[in-house]
């Protein structure tokens, strides 16, 4: 069996082609390329923008996966796209393209929930069985366990998503959008020397992220370090903030220090709720998903913690980590495999989708 | 994978006799027995090690936090009669083990004699999926009438937590203990489901702070809620039971749970129908 995914619920498009062999070995990726819009700095993507983006580039890629993956539209079993959750316009451009090749090429619709389709994909490549689930990216902050048939929500973020308040904290530092906001805040984090006090806030295994955000825009501003201006100041003087760091405590601190704080904040928090979930269901294995998952820092902590309950984490690099294609395209065909099919007068989008709400036949 | 050890236990309780049983590895904190003064006195003893995963000055400052302000949530709830283990001993500034501390901290506390509540009831559920077949109506709506009963209870606990002014912060099955009463046995009643006779006795106040604010209240009815909902579905058609325990334990109940419809409607993207 061989399905095409179709994700562009972000600012990534992706096209996955995945082959599920019939004698039942393990399942192939064919094809995984991304196109990804980046904003200039100071800005975050706007949903017009993204979706022209995904319109003007995803024929292009189809046919590039297409031709990758070496395989013909005849090969092709089913047309997996996202449902949802996600960015409205950009989630439709999408849609569209994956109703236009259903009728062009007469195959079968399956649409799949974005959070299932990172969860799916995870699995597959770590081999975790049966992890407790953290689920980090730029709109999605959850702690996922699975138990009868359904991936159920333990802890989620209850305003703003983790990548949200790092990207937009990127903003108000006016770092660089390529490949990532995220990534170029861990690049600079891993110069910060000093902590900074910034609110930690978890209620039971729920957390929440705009205080923080609000408390560190406000360090920004009163020691000056926001803005364009201070950005290409810190580009020239390479690293000699060293030395000022090690002076005191108490001393001035810089963009670096600030990066290097929110991260080991928001982590902990993040590592906090997934050891609680953990001893909440029994479970040794953790396993991270999304953006925010490709974090190094973030997968640093997590495995300190899963080593000291005697356990173990699961992660995967950004080509599974980040939005793609082809998690779409596995999660689809195992639903695919159970018979479910998405008829072309039900194949909307939808903005909310809660992980809980996909009825999980594929597994006991 | 290397085989899990424990981390080594401050002092003075690494020369105790006998040796603390390590019973649960939390979240947050191992739970041992051990003794107080007298070793006919079991006492439980739970260590706060540090995270070594959080950058060193925020572990100190969680974890002082956290373990000052359980101990206080518990002498006030002592004082004002709720069910929960009395404080014994306290260590907040982690000086026990090696020398320059050790990071961590502990607390003791009152032994207290029974299961936890999400043993009891996943214990029920099993028996139930085993038994459904051979149950008649009666039987079954007895079985539930039970369950609905220990809910109840559960309820009024919480309730009484809520008038002495402190809020749980981490409310799940697992932090709820059924004490059973003095003289009783634990002899089930003849048919293998489990006894739901006893006190319910809250324990693990780490996330406990002191509010009486409804937004506070809602919250840890939520979090149980939600905490029911996803380790025992059958038991969760009847967490209605349970509000009705809460809203009759005090008075400020009606408003806190009116608050607790607003905190539903409040997850990210939920399915909003009409």
């Amino acid at each position: 069996m061989i399905a095409i995914g179709m994700e562009g619920s972000a600012n990534k498009l992706g096209i996955g082609i995945m082959l599920h062999p019939k004698d039942g070995s393990p399942p192939q990726v064919l094809a995984n390329i991304r196109h990804t819009y980046v904003s200039p700095p100071g800005e975050g993507f706007l949903p017009k923008d993204t979706a022209r983006h995904h319109r003007s580039w995803v024929v292009k890629l189809v046919k590039q996966a297409l031709k990758e993956a070496k395989v013909t539209v005849d090969d092709v079993d089913c047309i997996c796209f996202t449902k949802g959750p996600g960015m409205g316009a950009p989630l439709q451009s999408v849609v569209i393209a994956a109703r236009m090749l259903s009728v062009l090429w007469g195959k079968e619709l399956v649409g799949v929930n974005h959070c299932v389709g990172h969860i799916e994909m995870g699995r597959l490549i770590t081999g975790a069985t049966n992890p407790v689930v953290l689920y980090v990216s730029g709109g999605n902050t959850q702690v996922i366990a699975y138990s009868s048939q359904r991936y159920r929500i333990f802890g989620e973020t209850l305003d703003m998503a983790v990548g949200n308040c790092l990207d937009r904290f990127a903003r108000t530092l006016h770092i660089s959008n390529d490949p990532a906001p995220g990534y170029n805040i861990e690049q600079l984090a891993k110069q910060g020397k000093q902590l900074v006090d910034l609110p930690y806030v978890v209620k039971g295994m729920d957390c929440s992220f705009s205080g923080i955000l609000a408390a560190i825009d406000g360090l920004a501003k009163q020691w000056g370090l926001g803005g364009e201006e201070k950005a290409r100041e810190d580009e020239q003087k390479p690293v000699d903030s060293t030395t000022a760091a090690d002076e005191s405590l108490e001393s001035k601190p810089t963009r670096a220090d600030l990066c290097f704080s929110l991260q080991e904040t928001v982590f902990s928090m993040l590592v906090e709720i997934t050891e609680r979930a953990m001893a909440h269901v029994g479970s040794k294995q953790v396993l991270i998903v999304g953006g925010v998952g490709s974090n190094e820092r973030l997968q640093e902590m997590m495995g300190i913690m899963a080593r000291d309950r005697g356990g173990s984490v699961y992660a995967t690099d950004e080509r599974f980590c980040i939005d793609n294609g082809i998690m779409i395209a596995q999660a689809g065909m195992l639903a695919y495999g159970t018979g479910f099919r998405t008829p072309l007068s039900e194949s909307t989008c939808t903005q909310r989708f809660r992980t809980d709400e996909v009825f999980v036949k594929w597994r006991d | 994978m290397e085989e899990y050890k424990p981390p080594p236990l401050p002092s003075p309780f690494n020369n105790t006799t006998p040796p603390p049983t390590l019973l649960t590895q939390g979240a947050e904190a191992h739970l041992y027995k051990t003794i107080s003064l007298n070793p006919s006195i079991p006492a439980a003893l739970k260590i706060r090690p540090s995270k070594p995963y959080r950058h060193p000055i925020l572990d100190r400052r969680l974890t002082r936090q956290r373990i000052t302000s359980e101990a206080r949530c518990l002498a006030k709830l002592i004082r004002e009669g709720v069910s929960v283990p009395a404080v014994l001993a306290l260590d907040w500034e982690g000086h026990g083990g090696s020398e320059g501390g050790w990071g961590g901290a502990w607390l003791m506390m009152e032994w207290i004699d029974g299961p936890v509540v999400r043993v009891v009831l996943e214990q029920w559920e099993a028996w139930m999926k085993q038994n459904e077949g051979l149950l008649d109506s009666s039987q079954i709506e007895n079985e539930e009438a039970r369950v609905r009963s220990l809910l109840r209870k559960m309820g009024s606990a919480i309730g009484v937590l809520h008038k002495a002014g402190v809020v749980h912060g981490d409310l799940t099955t697992s932090n709820l203990m059924l004490r059973p009463y003095a003289g009783a046995s634990d002899a089930v009643n003849g048919t293998g489901s489990p006894s739901m006779e006893g006190d319910v006795v809250l324990i693990d106040f780490g996330l406990a702070s002191q509010s009486n604010q409804d937004e506070d209240r809602a919250v840890d009815l939520y979090v149980l809620e939600r905490a029911i909902g996803s380790t025992h579905p059958r038991s969760e058609p009847m967490f209605e039971e349970l509000i009705l325990g809460y809203r009759d334990s005090y008075k400020g109940a009606v408003s806190a749970l009116k608050r607790l419809e607003d905190v539903r409607m409040r997850g990210r993207k939920r399915s909003m129908l009409g």
